[in-house]
């Protein structure tokens, strides 16, 4: 058996992040992901790889940019308000087709907010986030391990895409130490002749968002941006089903409130109640589908999220019946309480 | 047999640019073109174009080229250059790019000796946008921004980009010049080439000011242009060698 070892949520994403072969890292301090730079400022020199603390988390994702397009895999992370500014540095990357990897572990909002994790940022991670017609591939842990291993994926579905990729965390999964086996490397490798290195023995290129002329440029560069999104729809998302099949009530939630959910099903099963989870681990793409095939025979559908609605509204949108979806959330770095969701789905009978 | 005296530069596009008649954007291109060619560098430079009327620069100079949000040059080419670090990277701005939306990037690329070559052209006033007022537009200068002319009392003085970067203790070499002039032109090539020169030494962070004509935004003539910068750009930016550590040393 492989050994576990005890470790953080957001050291194991970095670490699991070095694994993956990243070897340049961007970034500014922020509360609660503060444990990322500092163990990217420790380990990658000892692997010989950059770690550099920006002046901002605005030049932090512009460095990412220029690293990226220098053809390295590069990473940088935040927390919900240092997210807010990288925001304009994602949108120029995913309209120059740059991979990346971005974890923003969140904390409760608006504005400063407080530092106790949240799941506030869905809206702001899977509608795009900055400027412009274009997504971002989500992924959402719900453990330490998981984050380990999303890691990697996070890295490989960014080059193969060639687009950002965010790592949703919140505050309590980066801050929770957990045992987890460290994954290995993916063995993926990904050629990238469109890096610039400088123009030896070829043209000269560049790497832009900006389209200006021809007249319907602009609109062919979003053209290429949709069919990639296209792809992705079909081929990346990732879900987890805990008791859904014979269960009268589904509760659809991820990462910190997901755990709390699971605790809710296994209760409210030994009352002989029959629930189930439905946790998504991509929340863009969400598996809508999935969802809607799902809860299509059930009796009710509650969305468990410590926001005020935000996933709910994919919920809404992948259900064909409005009526029987509810939802429950905690705002501002509150956690949902297993005995409010067991009496909410009580309430159903 | 006659005697080749001029060709045009192979690391200068020969695309047409968009530059307006009498502007100094396109001298500087050309400047950068040759000292590439003298150093023989152009298959391993790197440009950050900037956002402003220099956009589209990488489409000009015949060298591989990265976008970079406003502001954001020479963050992008730390970047860039963390990863490609035997290759020249150039973070080429105007003022507006430069010294106000992206002060912060300017000042603490500077500070790190960061070992890039930034290329920065002043010209009093935002090009592309139209004319606003610039971080270096002149007191009394009148743009869309300050109709009646820039009040210091109200929105402060020209800000002078390599005194202020003249107070750190990291760069390398500090030079401003000027191209409203053939004597002048010619001194900013050799500023160019020195800076460069220096990159390619991996000496650290070489920053080179232009003072440069916008005869479009200032409503002036190409002449009348080239004179202003002369008699009223000129004594309030000294142009002068704030420092060089190669001659230091």
């Amino acid at each position: 058996m492989e050994e576990k070892i005890l470790m953080k949520g957001n050291d194991a994403m970095a670490e699991a992040a070095i694994i993956a072969g990243c070897s340049h890292y961007f970034g500014y301090p922020i509360t609660p992901q503060n444990e990322v730079p500092a163990y990217f400022a420790k380990r990658l020199p000892q692997v010989g790889g950059t770690f550099l603390q920006a002046e901002s988390e605005l030049a932090a994702i512009s460095m990412v940019m220029g690293a990226s397009a220098g053809g390295a895999r590069v990473m940088t992370s935040t927390s919900s308000p240092g997210m807010s500014l990288k925001q304009e540095g994602i949108s120029y990357m995913a309209g120059a087709k740059l991979p990346c990897v971005i974890a923003n572990i969140m904390r409760g909002g608006p504005g400063l907010g407080g530092i106790a994790g949240s799941q506030a940022d869905y809206f702001q991670a899977t509608r795009g986030g900055g400027n412009g017609d274009y997504q971002t591939i989500v992924l959402a842990p719900g453990n330490v391990q998981e984050l380990a291993d999303l890691t990697i994926l996070a890295f490989d579905l960014a080059d193969k895409y060639r687009i950002p990729v965010i790592i949703l965390g919140d505050g309590y999964l980066g801050q929770m130490s957990e045992p987890l086996v460290l994954p290995k490397p993916s063995g993926k490798t990904f050629e990238k002749p469109w890096a610039i290195t400088g123009a030896k023995d070829r043209d000269p290129q560049f790497i832009a968002s900006m389209r200006l002329t021809p007249e319907n440029a602009l609109e062919q560069l979003n053209l290429e941006l949709q069919e990639t999104y296209r792809v992705i729809r079909e081929n990346e998302v990732i879900t987890e089903c805990y008791q859904c099949d014979d269960a009268d009530t589904v509760l659809v939630a991820y990462g910190t409130a997901a755990r709390i959910a699971n605790k809710a099903v296994i209760k409210l099963r030994e009352q002989g109640i029959n629930a189930g989870l439905l946790r998504p681990k991509t929340l863009w793409p969400f598996p809508s589908e999935i969802l809607r095939k799902i809860t299509n025979d059930k009796k009710k559908v509650l969305t468990v999220e410590m926001s005020a609605g935000q996933m709910h509204e994919d919920v809404l949108l992948a259900c064909d019946d409005k009526n029987k979806v509810d939802f429950y959330g905690r705002l501002g770095g509150a956690l949902p309480k297993v005995d409010e969701i067991i009496e909410r789905v009580k309430s159903y009978e | 047999m006659s005697k080749m005296t001029y060709a045009f530069p192979q690391s200068l596009s020969e695309t047409r640019t968009h530059y307006c008649a009498g502007c100094g954007h396109g001298i500087v291109h050309k400047l950068i073109a040759q000292v590439l060619d003298e150093l023989n560098i152009r298959e391993k430079t790197l440009l950050v174009a900037p956002v402003g009327c220099s956009v589209l620069a990488y489409k000009y100079l015949n060298v591989d080229g990265l976008e970079a949000a406003h502001g954001r040059a020479p963050a992008v080419a730390t970047g860039l250059k963390r990863v490609q670090k035997d290759k020249i990277v150039l973070s080429y701005q105007g003022d507006g790019d430069l010294l106000a939306i992206g002060a912060g990037e300017t000042i603490h690329a500077a500070n790190r000796g960061e070992d890039i070559t930034v290329i920065f052209l002043n010209n009093a006033i935002y090009g592309m946008t139209g004319g606003q007022m610039a971080p270096t537009t002149m007191e009394g200068q009148k743009t869309l921004t300050s109709p009646q002319g820039r009040d210091i009392a109200d929105v402060g003085s020209a800000m002078r980009a390599c005194e202020l970067i003249d107070t750190l203790e990291a760069p390398y070499y500090i030079e401003r010049c000027s191209v409203h002039d053939v004597k002048n032109v010619n001194r900013t090539k050799n500023a160019i080439k020195r800076a460069i020169k220096y990159q390619v030494e991996g000496r650290g962070y070489s920053f080179v000011e232009i003072l440069s004509m916008c005869p479009t935004n200032w409503g002036l003539d190409p002449v009348k242009s080239a004179k202003w910068i002369e008699e009223d750009m000129v004594p309030y930016y000294p142009l002068k060698k704030f420092r060089d550590k190669g001659e230091e040393a």
